[in-house]
């Protein structure tokens, strides 16, 4: 006789109706959407929340990143932030009840030009005095932390050096996702799934509801964490943002034995790998030039990037690439996050993460709570205001955030 | 890899072409007269259509010449492209989902 199928596994969450109106409605059932209504819930006491999510539940970037989790950004508004972000991981596991693999497995930044080895040293020297774990590695330093990284000069561009931070991993995104909306259910917020908003309902300048494809919702307040698609969500209610959305690929391996033992990006050559648990390779591409949202960009990019890759590490010329695939990035000018009030009353709005918004995650939710709960940001996301496109003080993370991630 | 059709070259392979963004932004007629909003919109605000898309290319590894196209943001087809000038009579393509100007 067959044998009975399994028991389906005990369901994470729950999938309500949306109710007729709640005190804050999040539009973006994504990493930052749910981090944002977890720490709603679980430290201002706002537990009467709905996240609307178009699709379905952490399908977008969230479960399509490489999964990076680092903080030696140079400049301090950007140290402090993504800093806070680390120490959040580090807490998360315990906080969520939920074991999503976070690893602790380090970073290696390589050099491999004068001019990476002085903006290195630099940084190193920033992070220190900003409390961010940071060391500089010299060639044979780098090839004791990752031996099977080829650090001689017989390629185009050799290893200088690298800039290490020990406190960097990785995590499983998926199990993220779910730890988070595990809880954020656990403490009465309503995920609904497949509920696309299609519009603002507004009282002369303040928003109280949105439109959605399955109904109207009244909100007392309204967060946007819609990542590539913040143009158009906030295009809806009247507000323009200072966004460009990319598309941005990545791609995995098939399954090897455990030879990665760190994470290593290289802005000069461009690559950026690390080894999942499960032991597939998983490198992550540069965005594509032009404005996209097909989830989708040219192959010429995957193709530059295995031969970085290949340099680097001889052994991953045996390696083949299983899948491709591609996301739509929200980045701004000054490659950081904008965390803000906007022109319009009651509605809030967190987007640009750009190409690494995953290690924002933590702290992009703890801010952005904090943020639409007090009608005033955070000290943390202070700096990542709208307003900083009209006073000048931008945040250049160009060097730190340009493109690995 | 998209087929670009350069209006100076023809059809070639997009990887000879940089990208140069929205087109038709044009620097303001009276700086003096923009407050710091108005500067911001002219320097960090740009359209980003999900559709229809008015952009500049610049052909870097053929003609070396600048051109504009509409070009569609998400099928990533090339609607048609026309050598660098001012805004045509009657504005873009009528095609063009994207709206008018509005950055001075």
């Amino acid at each position: 006789m067959a044998v009975p199928p399994p028991e389906h596994p005990e369901f994470l969450w729950r999938n309500p109706e949306p109710k007729s109106s709640y005190d804050v409605v999040i539009v973006g059932g994504g990493g930052h959407g749910l981090t944002t209504a977890y720490y709603l819930a679980a430290h201002h006491g706002i537990t009467n929340v709905a996240v609307v999510e178009r699709g379905w539940l952490a399908g977008g970037n969230m479960a399509r990143n490489t999964a990076i989790i680092r903080s030696n950004y140079l400049w301090d508004e950007s140290a402090a932030i993504y800093e806070q972000s680390l120490k959040l991981w580090e807490q998360l596991p315990e906080e969520l009840d939920y074991d999503f693999l976070f690893s602790q497995r380090g970073v290696l930044n390589l050099a491999h030009t004068l001019g990476d080895v002085r903006e290195s040293r630099r940084r190193v020297e920033a992070n220190r005095l900003n409390g961010v774990d940071a060391e500089w590695l010299t060639p044979e330093e780098v090839e004791e932390v990752c031996p099977i990284i080829n650090t001689g000069d017989d390629i185009r561009y050799p290893i200088m050096g690298a800039t290490y931070q020990p406190r960097a991993g990785i995590a499983k995104h998926d199990h993220v996702a779910w730890a988070l909306a595990r809880r954020c259910d656990e403490l009465g917020v309503d995920l609904i799934q497949n509920c696309e908003v299609t519009g603002f309902v507004k009282d002369g300048e303040r928003v109280v509801g949105v439109e959605t494809t399955q109904g109207r919702i009244h909100a007392g307040k309204v967060g946007l964490a819609a990542a590539g698609h913040s143009s158009q969500v906030a295009e809806m209610a009247g507000v323009q943002l200072p966004i460009q959305s990319h598309p941005l690929q990545a791609l995995v391996s098939e399954l090897f034995e455990p030879v990665h033992p760190t994470v290593v990006m290289s802005n000069h050559v461009h690559v950026y790998v690390s080894q999942a648990h499960k032991g597939e390779l998983v490198l992550g591409a540069g965005i594509d030039q032009y404005v996209g949202y097909g989830q989708r960009g040219g192959f010429h990019v995957i193709e530059d990037q295995m031969a970085a890759a290949v340099e680097l590490f001889p052994m991953f010329g045996r390696a083949h690439v299983l899948r491709t695939w591609g996301g739509v990035v929200d980045t701004t000018l000054d490659a950081s996050p904008i965390i803000s009030k906007t022109p319009v009353d009651q509605l809030y709005v967190n987007c640009g993460w750009g190409t690494g918004g995953f290690k924002g995650t933590p702290a992009s939710g703890m801010t952005f709570a904090h943020t639409i709960a007090h009608d005033e940001p955070h000290p943390l996301n202070v700096p990542f205001s709208l307003e900083r496109f009209e006073t000048g003080f931008l945040i250049d993370e160009h060097g730190a955030a340009g493109v690995a991630h | 890899m998209m087929l670009i059709p350069c209006p100076h070259c023809g059809p070639r392979n997009e990887t000879e072409f940089a990208y140069g963004g929205q087109a038709h932004v044009s620097y303001p007629e009276d700086p003096h007269a923009l407050d710091d909003a108005a500067w911001a919109r002219h320097l960090f605000y740009r359209e980003n259509p999900k559709g229809l898309f008015a952009e500049r290319w610049v052909h870097s590894a053929g003609c070396r010449r600048w051109f504009n196209a509409v070009r569609n943001t998400i099928t990533y087809e090339v609607q048609s492209v026309e050598p660098i000038g001012p805004r045509p009579p009657g504005g873009r393509p009528a095609e063009s989902t994207t709206s008018e100007g509005g950055h001075a």
